[in-house]
């Protein structure tokens, strides 16, 4: 055998790393899946209100992608996760989670109907030794396909304009978690109306060969239209208002968590909906039913917080204020500039949690070097921090 | 004549451990030690000009933090720097190289298998699972199951709670991985032979048995129990070598007010009414004391040491019975200059790491086969490092130390003595299998030192110079370890206590058994403790 060249030793970057870096003033890049991914570009403040007000351009080419496709395609992907996928039909994306046999969840993602039989899964973990594992007794082909796709989410109220003005047919009727295939320069472009934003939003899906191309027409075109590049700082504090979960702060993957009780079920995680009991058969199906019939031991949790002050790390107490011991945690947290809201994602022990109920939060902040203590009263709540009425609207708004 | 209050019996890590607890309770305590230098397995010998070679124990992980900061290490000249990695050369040119970055080393597995790849995490938290399970077990000594003392309840009481914790299959998991082997529990998560082949390394090291052996998955786990700095499964170097980590213990005890004796190798430990009252030294002299530990291994200690007449016939038989066999040698090299593996690209960070040269599970299993018949390994599994790329102080500057730990090897060659032309032919397959990948390597040996199981059993004393004082199998393991009924440091003969590597958490440099003898002598003498308690990991 010929010697072999040694695998790459730093950070991967993506196709778009060449536009990116002319965008980038801060110098801030951490690691995302072994690639270059910048926190800010500019300022993480304007870049978020180009998610609230303009369009804001995410590249999210280090997500995890599965190409998962073969006759037994569909009866696969409805034994791998809770949901019920025959009511996903081509042209359709459905947010899905997926669980080890007691019920817990290994990840939650987006699968794609690209066409029929034929499906992307997009997660944030990797799981293909899970994915293969899950196969077994279905005429099923799972291929890798992170690297061969690169991805841009293009969100934000302006959004639509910009991709129409890119001379994009079909957008107008796309509907939200609806897929479309369309001709870009030679190549297929597809594009999803899916994003991390809760707000009006699109991700595009490409050759890495067109990734410039892409993005040098989607400037161009989102010029009068606000169009900026933004970083992940940004991104997740829109993904916390529009009150989505993020593996490693809403749940750990089951399979990778050492101490038993810190994985969650899809049921402790508010997706009750995603769990269809009627399929007579999925990973996880009889623990979760055990579970249903017998009550869940975590609850997680949105919270409207007063005050100011952003709850990071904060525990969760009872109803009272004194109540002890803690009931659980906080897991995201947020000051929301949309919202002008205090704004938490957390985790408490059931039946604590429902919505409408009170619970203290112990806020512990800094000002010139000093801490500060505050238990602060915050209320539990039901629905997403931001859900602006574009976000579902089909024609969607110009701006 | 002077009567100490304790005399432990060799100056290795173990035995100067216990002899510092104990001198920090106020004890007078006499460490004796055969050798003319101490330390015992965790050495560096000036073998050769201006080099100096660990040439036991090469690595350090296991030693326990909480024993480390009791004794003030850092201040007794202890340093231990981390590394990290391994490569594993492959007979068709390509190598699979174990690197510290997670994406790096990720790619890497990927380049052989995205399935192995993304199945890595939940082998990782599976092993730290198990690893989290035993870690907390080390610094304290082992229950015995059928004892209705208080303590014991107690102690078991908390093993089975944290058994319990685990939930339902984790149960069922731990008590298969106790007794499975590292094959069969690599094959539960991967599918690539050479990265299997480099994880079940650690499965084997300083045991007699091979991959397929039952009890080799609880063999990996020892090998990744250990740290540096709180990175559970770290490996480091301590400067100047594994001596380093003697010499500091020692120095502990002697600023304790310790007293330490070379050159006094115990001919026997004298009894007197059914009670421990002393050693009788090799050279005629006798010492006496109230209390004798030995660090020497169970077999060494009570075959060799203690007369028969004083030993119940029952334990006398289980010591004979108990399982330590010889099978890991060393060659310890110095270079001129350092070798190159051309098939590793300039400058690549895994010149840094553990190498090895076996590339699959049948070739791993092979070397065992070889063990079985009587022979070193023709096509031995080799665990080589060069500490001087990270250590400055154990050699010249521009030139190498290279520490090969290599098996099998055995005892002795099919059930007699090694020859030296066999010790060389040893010595030369190592160097060959090594010269594969390297073609300059053999120009630049300016000195080796080979070393055979029986070479270790002479100079250090360890009964056929098995590193781990004992094979570290289910039958030998906690309250079974060494002896069942005798696993909490004593012995048949009142006075007289075990602190060597054949006793509770077993072997390597890992200084819990010292810690923890010292804790149950200083309790029946009714002193004060000084041993510390285990850090705790919730």
């Amino acid at each position: 055998m010929s010697k072999q060249a040694p695998v790459h030793q730093g950070r991967l970057k993506t196709p778009f790393y060449s536009r990116l870096e002319k965008l980038d003033f801060v110098n801030e890049w951490h690691q995302w899946k072994g690639y270059s991914s910048a926190d800010s570009l500019y300022c993480s403040d304007t870049e978020y209100f180009a998610i609230r007000n303009a369009t804001a351009v995410f590249d999210l080419t280090p997500m995890t992608k599965y190409r998962i496709s073969g006759p037994d395609a569909l009866d696969y992907l409805n034994r791998l996760v809770t949901r019920d996928m025959a009511k996903i039909k081509p042209g359709r994306v459905a947010y899905a989670v997926w669980c080890d046999d007691q019920g817990q969840v290994i990840d939650d993602g987006t699968i794609f109907h690209l066409h029929e039989g034929e499906y992307r899964l997009c997660s944030q973990e990797r799981h293909f030794a899970w994915l293969k594992a899950a196969a077994i007794g279905f005429d099923v082909s799972i291929t890798h396909e992170t690297d061969d796709i690169a991805a841009l989410a293009v969100q934000g109220p302006t959004s639509f304009s910009t991709l129409s003005n890119m001379g994009l047919d079909g957008l107008a009727d796309l509907k939200p978690f609806g897929l479309t295939h369309v001709d870009f320069q030679g190549s297929e472009l597809m594009i999803s109306r899916t994003g991390f934003t809760g707000d009006l939003g699109y991700e595009l899906w490409i050759d890495p060969d067109k990734a410039e191309a892409l993005w040098d027409a989607l400037f161009e075109a989102g010029k009068l239209y606000g169009i900026r590049a933004i970083g992940t700082d940004a991104l997740e504090l829109s993904r916390i208002e529009a009150g989505f979960l993020a593996a490693y702060m809403e749940f750990l993957p089951a399979d990778e968590t050492v101490r038993t009780g810190r994985s969650r079920s899809p049921l402790e995680l508010g997706l009750e909906w995603l769990v269809d009991f009627k399929k007579p058969n999925f990973n996880g199906r009889r623990a979760l039913a055990e579970e249903k019939r017998k009550g869940s031991t975590w609850r997680l949790v949105k919270l409207d917080i007063e005050g100011n002050k952003t709850a990071h790390h904060s525990y969760i107490f009872g109803q009272q204020k004194t109540s002890k011991p803690a009931i659980g945690f906080i897991t995201s947290a947020a000051w929301s500039p949309v919202c002008k809201q205090n704004i938490a994602l957390g985790t408490v022990r059931a039946p604590h949690g429902m919505p409408g109920d009170t619970v203290w939060v112990e806020i512990y902040y800094q000002r010139e070097m000093h801490w500060n203590r505050q238990m602060a009263r915050a209320t539990v709540v039901d629905k997403p921090f931001w859900f602006p009425p574009r976000r579902g609207a089909t024609p969607p708004g110009r701006f | 004549m002077k009567t100490y209050d304790a005399i432990v019996v060799g100056a290795g890590h173990n035995g100067l451990t216990n002899a510092a607890f104990l001198a920090k309770a106020g004890l007078d305590v006499v460490c004796v030690e055969k050798n003319d230098y101490i330390g015992g397995a965790a050495v560096s010998r000036n073998l050769y000009k201006d080099w100096w070679y660990s040439n036991c124990s090469y690595v350090c992980s296991l030693l326990r933090p909480e024993i480390y900061r009791a004794l003030e290490l850092h201040r007794h000249g202890l340093q231990i720097t981390p590394y990290g990695g391994s490569v594993q050369f492959m007979e068709n040119g390509d190598y699979y190289g174990s690197y510290q970055d997670d994406e790096v080393a990720y790619r890497e597995m990927a380049r052989f298998s995205r399935h192995d790849a993304d199945a890595y995490k939940r082998y990782s938290a599976d092993t730290m699972r198990q690893c989290r399970f035993i870690r907390d077990f080390l610094l304290s000594t082992a229950p015995d199951p059928t004892s209705f003392r208080p303590k014991d309840l107690m102690e078991l009481a908390r093993i089975g709670g944290k058994f319990m914790e685990m939930g339902e299959d984790r149960m069922y998991d731990t008590i298969r991985f106790w007794t499975m082997s590292v094959a069969e529990y690599l094959d539960e998560y991967f599918e690539t032979d050479v990265i299997k082949a480099a994880m079940s390394g650690s499965g084997i090291i300083g045991t007699a048995l091979g991959i397929h052996s039952p009890g080799t998955a609880y063999v990996l786990l020892h090998h990744y129990m250990g740290e540096v700095d709180g990175n559970v499964g770290s490996w480091g170097f301590a400067r100047g070598g594994m001596g380093s980590v003697s010499n500091a213990i020692a120095s502990a005890f002697q600023a304790a007010g310790g007293e330490l004796r070379t050159e006094a190798g115990v001919d026997q430990i004298i009894v007197t009414n059914g009670k421990a009252s002393g050693v009788a030294l090799e050279n005629g002299d006798e010492i006496h004391a109230n209390v004798v530990v030995s660090a020497m291994d169970v077999k060494r200690t009570f075959l060799k040491c203690v007369n028969k007449a004083d030993l119940p016939p029952q334990f006398h038989q289980r010591v004979e019975n108990f399982k330590i066999r010889g099978s890991s040698g060393k060659v310890n090299i110095a270079l001129d200059s350092l070798p190159t593996f051309p098939a590793l690209p300039k400058g690549s960070t895994l010149y840094h790491s553990d190498m090895h040269f076996i590339d699959s599970m049948e070739r791993m299993e092979r070397a065992y086969d070889d063990w079985k018949d009587g022979r070193w390994s023709e096509d031995p599994y080799i665990d080589m490092l060069i500490p001087t790329l990270n250590d400055p102080t154990m050699a010249p500057p521009g030139k190498h130390f290279m520490s090969c730990f290599i098996q099998y090897c055995p005892h002795k060659i099919e059930g007699r003595d090694w020859t030296s032309a066999e010790k060389d032919a040893f010595g030369q397959t190592v160097i060959n299998q090594i010269a594969n990948y390297s073609p300059d390597f053999k120009d630049l040996i300016l000195h080796a030192e080979i070393r055979t199981p029986q070479d270790i059993e002479a100079e250090i004393g360890i009964t056929e110079g098995n590193i781990f004082h004992g094979e570290l199998t289910m039958d030998q393991l906690l309250f079974n370890r060494p002896i069942p009924g005798y696993a909490q440091y004593r012995s048949p003969v009142k006075g007289l206590y075990m602190c060597g590597s054949s006793t509770h958490p077993g072997g390597g440099v890992m200084a819990a058994p010292g810690a923890n003898a010292a804790r149950e002598i200083l309790s029946d003498l009714k002193r004060p403790n000084t041993v510390p308690e285990n850090f705790g990991d919730d």
